[in-house]
């Protein structure tokens, strides 16, 4: 049983959480390597031979996740979009985006409209909690 | 017809150290610890809900060969094992800060959503664990807009 390999998958994991969780902000591998407890080269290497892909491609793709959603769902411009999810440059986000997604942002956000034109009745049904409103009534028997 | 959930299963990779942060950091409660022989059967459960037990099981011999429960070892320390478990909490921003100040990880501070406000954590294995607050009374189910707002 290898408990060096288990102990490497948690820091990796740490510092994949914190892409999960502030992809909005600047991260960068040195603040990543430091947070897995590695040295940048080795933090870089760990990572992709442990989740398949390296840190940085691992944030682009949280980042274009997230600009895809609000593409789809909101109506905030595309630069604005870019500097919510964390692109420092309208640049880098639209050849990033097309790298990702085969598409321009733009072009995406048109497709993806027609998302919207499912019968309302079907979107509500599907994203309902099932069990909330069974959980609150016990506990409040 | 099934009546009730009385066992669920959390794969830990060390059973002190599981009881540690369940117990003692989540303040579940010790329901059963016994040494079956071939196993020791660790379970806990919610402060006045012992209907519902949850097992703290170390992957292993004799259920594992050595290769295999080596498998899930990686996969539970990948967090690839999915959500462990979702509790349900009175002050879900007290919770988070006392259990901040226990110095649990958080991968998620109390986000509001349309069904409650809650939050993700990671037990020290690597297991995801959420704890939500639901939302009194009817839910109302936002429309695209409002989700967005409120969600990332």
């Amino acid at each position: 049983m290898s408990r060096a390999v288990e102990d490497t998958n948690r820091r990796m994991l740490r510092a994949r959480d914190a892409m999960d969780r502030d992809y909005a902000q600047p991260l960068d591998v040195p603040t990543l390597a430091r947070i897995a407890y590695v040295s940048e080269a080795h933090f870089i290497r760990t990572f992709r031979a442990t989740f398949g892909e390296t840190p940085h491609r691992y944030l682009q793709r949280r980042r274009v996740e997230r600009a895809m959603f609000l593409l789809r769902e909101t109506d905030r411009s595309v630069s604005e979009i870019c500097l919510d999810v964390g692109f420092a440059s309208l640049g880098s986000f639209g050849r990033t985006f097309r790298d990702i997604v085969g598409e321009s942002p733009t072009s995406y956000r048109l497709r993806a409209g027609d998302l919207r034109a499912v019968p309302a009745c079907f979107s509500k049904a599907w994203m309902r909690p099932s069990s909330f409103g069974e959980a609150s009534e016990r506990a409040a028997s | 017809m099934l009546t009730q959930i009385t066992h669920s299963q959390i794969y830990v990779l060390d059973q002190d150290e599981a009881l540690d942060f369940y117990v003692g950091k989540l303040g579940l409660e010790v329901n059963t610890d016994a040494d079956l022989g071939f196993m020791r059967w660790l379970t806990v459960n919610v402060p006045g809900d012992p209907e519902h037990q949850i097992l703290l099981e170390r992957p292993g011999a004799p259920a594992h060969d050595d290769a295999t429960a080596e498998q899930v070892r990686e996969l539970v320390t990948k967090g690839a094992m999915g959500a462990a478990a979702i509790f349900t909490v009175d002050d879900i921003h007290k919770t988070y800060e006392d259990l901040l100040a226990k110095g649990v990880e958080f991968t998620e501070e109390p986000t509001e959503r349309f069904y409650g406000t809650d939050c993700g954590l990671r037990d020290p294995f690597g297991n995801n664990i959420r704890i939500g607050q639901p939302k009194q009374g009817p839910i109302e189910i936002p429309d695209a807009a409002q989700f967005a707002a409120e969600n990332n």
